[in-house]
């Protein structure tokens, strides 16, 4: 069996020294090389193919993305690198774990706990994309799209709409436009009123609102279509929605 | 720390607070003076009076008698009060005793001079309402004393387990485990400062201590986070030496500067300023604390439990006199506490 390539996420660098030590310690029971080292979760995914990581150690309380987010992102590769969490004190994020069974270390970390973490890891245990969901409820900061293999990360407030079309959802931000596997309704409960309902197939940023603009009556609009900032194209208003939307629009 | 928290609970609970004057310099136990004789007072003209009418005239007459005493006896009270604080409690209780029949004595000619007969019958009768009155009050103090000395032990309890965040403690041993094999002598000097800031918060924390004490316990805690968090942990101390030696309750600023970390800091990738600034101004003093402000970050538990903590302390331990107050402004959360600048006891 070739070495084990393990990943180090966490933001605080003595955290990840000790880990480090922690990792020699149990070189000799189990091969395994460290891929390399990041202080986020925004830096993890992008070294994460590029490492070719096979385990990723990281933790959960992290500034930016949490850990529990990066692992959700990580999910959207065709083959994702097994996930060890690790958490100094975190009641809630502790017993989702064990009520889903997911591998995870507290620190101070114990070589022995790591050493039978890697071991588990090493033998194929995937994360279930379903599950993370659960455990952290706060909504992301980022949407993930896979291309080329790599994890591609968007923020949310570069969003300015998300459009569904048949299997996928398209997302446009400013200069350019992503696929991502989500359902609509999914993405507008998990943000709130970050995200407003204009058509049954379309969500557009609610602070990115500019105006509406009588068009001409087609079947199924209001005749209404919504003006967004940074957006030349005008997109239509249900006539469903349209009350909820201009009310929504109206409280700013 | 909850097997700590446990062993104590016994111990408090069988300890009272002794008996004492209360701080006469406070606006809350002036206040509380002044009212309860007036309302004793207008119980009284109320039991005299036979009729409605015959009440408005003998609450005007015994006003007339017992205001000037009040004041004059207040502001003895006042200037003398670390005097008295030097008393036991006995001795202390008779010497206000002595102040108010004394000060009762050497008003009666006034008295005279409102219409009153200035008889001696008279002057026995006043000595002997203010006697009663002032034991009313004092009454009234130690059943308040005995009211709160369990709510000072039991927010004493409630500092115990909410200071230090277990996040904390188990960053911070994790920190200090990975300094070991590179730099054992930074790791001692790291143990040290934990099991100092261990030592405070386990103390006896009903009694005021110096500033000073509080500061370089906030200073002990920095080191501690400096060590994990590096670079990114910046503070800017903006002290006023004259105020080292003013007595403010333990742990007053140490849970903020916590806070501070947890909710300023952690949550930012770019370094971050926490800056502490202290000032006393004549007899008052205050407290300023301010870190960056993240608002996506505000479903992270635990801010309010350490403010509601310390605002109860404050009022524990000086009444109205002492305030606290929280504001967001430019992209920074500020904490104003305001308390009188005392020296001693």
């Amino acid at each position: 069996m070739s070495p084990i390539r393990v990943l180090i996420v966490d933001d605080e660098e003595p955290a990840r020294s000790r880990l480090r030590e922690l990792l020699e310690d149990c070189r000799a029971e189990l091969p395994h090389s460290v891929a390399g080292e990041a202080a986020n979760g925004v830096e993890g995914l992008r070294m994460v193919t590029a490492s070719g990581a096979q385990v990723v150690l990281v933790d959960i309380h992290m500034p930016e993305m949490s850990g529990i987010e990066f692992a959700r992102h990580l999910q959207v590769l065709e083959r994702p690198p097994a996930v060890i969490f690790v958490t100094a004190h975190d009641q809630y994020a502790v017993e989702a774990f064990e009520v889903n069974a997911l591998d995870y270390l507290t620190k101070p970390v114990r070589s022995a706990r790591l050493l039978a973490a890697l071991r588990k890891a090493a033998s194929g245990a995937r994360l279930e994309r379903g599950v993370l969901e659960g455990i952290d409820p706060a909504p992301r900061r980022h949407f993930s799209v896979a291309e080329r293999g790599r994890v591609t990360l968007v923020r949310v407030s570069d969003v300015i709409y998300l459009r569904a079309e048949l299997k996928y959802v398209t997302l446009r931000t400013h200069d350019r436009e992503h696929l991502v596997e989500e359902s609509l309704s999914q993405i507008e409960q998990e943000f709130g009123g970050v995200f407003v309902r204009i058509h049954r197939n379309c969500l557009v940023a609610r602070r990115l609102i500019r105006g509406f603009e009588r068009g001409t009556e087609t079947e199924g609009d209001a005749g209404w279509s919504v003006r967004l900032e940074g957006l030349d194209e005008r997109l239509p208003v249900s006539r469903r929605q349209w009350a909820q939307v201009k009310a929504l629009a109206g409280q700013g | 720390m909850g097997f700590f928290v446990h062993t104590k609970v016994q111990s408090i609970r069988q300890n009272h607070l002794p008996d004492a004057l209360p701080d006469f310099r406070n606006l809350g136990v002036i206040s509380r003076i002044l009212l309860s004789v007036n309302v004793l007072a207008l119980l009284v003209a109320l039991a005299r009076s036979r009729e409605v009418g015959e009440f408005a005239a003998r609450a005007t007459e015994i006003a007339g008698s017992l205001e000037p005493v009040l004041l004059v006896v207040v502001l003895v009270l006042y200037a003398g009060s670390t005097l008295l604080e030097r008393l036991a409690y006995l001795h202390g209780l008779l010497a206000v005793f002595a102040i108010v029949v004394a000060a009762t004595a050497a008003l009666f000619p006034l008295q005279s001079l409102l219409g009153g007969s200035g008889s001696w019958r008279e002057l026995a009768w006043s000595l002997i309402c203010a006697a009663l009155g002032t034991g009313i009050v004092a009454w009234y103090f130690h059943l308040r004393n005995r009211a709160f000395s369990p709510a000072i032990s039991e927010a004493r309890l409630q500092a115990l387990q909410a200071r230090i965040r277990p996040h904390f403690l188990f960053n911070c041993l994790n920190a200090v485990l990975s300094l070991i094999r590179k730099d054992p002598k930074r790791a001692e000097g790291a143990l040290e400062d934990l099991a100092e800031l261990f030592r405070t918060v386990m103390a006896d924390n009903r009694r005021l201590i110096a500033l000073s004490d509080e500061l370089s316990l906030c200073r002990q805690y920095l080191n501690l986070e400096q060590l994990r968090l590096g670079e990114r942990l910046r503070v800017d101390w903006r002290l006023d030496p004259t105020a080292d030696q003013a007595l403010v309750p333990p742990m007053v600023l140490q849970p903020l500067v916590e806070n501070a970390v947890y909710h300023g800091i952690e949550p930012g990738i770019a370094p971050g300023l926490i800056e502490v600034r202290i000032e006393r101004r004549k007899d008052r003093l205050w407290l300023q604390l301010s870190n960056p402000y993240h608002a996506d970050y505000q479903h992270r538990q635990g801010n309010h439990m350490a403010l509601a903590n310390i605002r109860e302390r404050l009022q524990l331990h000086f009444d109205v006199e002492a305030s606290l107050n929280t504001r967001i402004a430019g992209g920074r959360y500020e904490i104003d506490i305001a308390m009188p600048y005392r020296t001693s006891l």
